[in-house]
């Protein structure tokens, strides 16, 4: 035990040397209080003895990095980088695993987008979405209520030879199953497009090649001359935006069931 | 009494100003309790002995601390602090049993 101060360490005691007085007795007297400096002293260094072992004791509750030695700074720091590294390692895993997901997606995406697209140019030909872009706005003036169906019918057959993509009369679309009738007797001048009685003057927006179908209406022999002689005058504005807002009510089929791609191939 | 009076006080004081130990001071201030911890069981041997004497018990609870203090820095320059520290504790370590086991055959004769 090589520390030195050693506090009131008793020598070797002769066997005779025993106090009398009972230790417990000794005990007592030695800590009756008593303002003697050896009392006072040993209070003091008691306090610090206590306020350090306090301190020590919250200090090691805190401990952190700053108290260990070099040796396991070291360790401690070797762990840590191992750990890193496993870690980099799997946010490298996952991050490719996240891209192929995400490619994955992307192309799910893309088909859903393309599928999208088809369903309004679809709509489109379906009339069950409003059509803008290019075309024309052709007015009817018909005062003497010559113009019947058949003129309609060649109008829009007119129309669609020409390019036209959407087609609306009066606020009809005019789509696939559309029909024009003439009216009931009695109802005066006017045609019946989809069981709406329209009357003159008839508007027809088109959306398409506007100098296509501007042409195509001025032909010799075409739209233009067939409703001259109809005494009804037919003008005809190209805009850069037509918008053909009007929209055809769907209604499933009742009879026609789309049959088999084979069966059809058959047909074709 | 007065030591056990001053024991309670530097608890409470510790307890209420938790003081930051100086860095320092921190591998220091452990070796330094346990050192006190010696001298104090030492002091109390000493007065069921009945040769506790204040100077004595003064110097060397300071020097205890102090000296224990200054081994763990020396061993820490040299390099073999936590062996060196080891060992102080464990020194002391035996002197507290053996000064325990005085006091107890003093005070229950066993």
């Amino acid at each position: 035990m090589g520390l030195p101060g050693v506090s009131g360490e008793p020598g070797p005691r002769p066997p005779g040397a025993r106090p009398a007085a009972s230790p417990w007795r000794r005990l007592w007297r030695a800590a009756r209080p008593r303002a003697t400096r050896a009392q006072l002293l040993a209070g003091v260094l008691c306090a610090a003895l206590g306020f350090g072992v306090v301190v020590q004791v919250r200090q090691t509750d805190v401990a952190g990095l700053a108290d260990l030695r070099e040796s396991d700074l070291v360790r401690i720091l070797d762990d840590a980088g191992e750990r890193g590294d496993r870690l980099a390692e799997e946010v490298r895993e996952l991050e490719r695993t996240r891209s192929e997901l995400t490619a994955g997606s992307d192309s799910a995406e893309a088909a859903a987008r393309a599928a999208e697209q088809r369903a309004l140019e679809l709509g489109l030909l379906a009339g069950t979405v409003p059509a803008v872009g290019p075309g024309i706005t052709a007015t009817i003036a018909d005062p003497a209520g010559e113009v019947g169906a058949a003129a309609f019918v060649s109008l829009v057959q007119e129309l669609r030879d020409a390019g036209a993509e959407a087609i609306q009369v009066g606020d009809v679309r005019v789509v696939a199953s559309t029909a024009f009738e003439e009216p009931p007797a009695g109802a005066g001048a006017g045609v019946v497009v989809d069981g709406t009685l329209l009357t003159p003057p008839y508007e027809v927006r088109v959306v398409g090649d506007p100098q296509t179908v501007a042409t195509a209406l001025d032909i010799p022999g075409g739209v233009r001359e067939s409703l001259r002689q109809l005494s009804a005058e037919l003008s005809v504005e190209t805009a850069e935006e037509v918008r053909v807002t009007a929209l055809h009510a769907v209604s499933s089929p009742q009879y026609a069931r789309p049959a088999s791609p084979g069966a059809t191939a058959g047909s074709e | 009494m007065i030591a056990a009076v001053g024991l309670l006080v530097g608890i409470v004081a510790g307890v209420l100003l938790h003081p930051e130990v100086p860095v320092f001071l921190q591998p220091y201030l452990p070796i330094a309790v346990v050192a006190a911890l010696d001298a104090v069981f030492g002091g109390v041997r000493a007065v069921l002995d009945g040769i506790f004497d204040d100077r004595v018990f003064v110097v060397s609870f300071l020097s205890n601390a102090v000296v224990a203090a200054l081994i763990v820095y020396l061993g820490d320059q040299l390099g073999v602090g936590s062996q060196l520290s080891t060992g102080v504790v464990v020194v002391l370590g035996v002197r507290i049993f053996s000064n325990a086991a005085a006091i107890r055959r003093h005070l229950f004769k066993a």
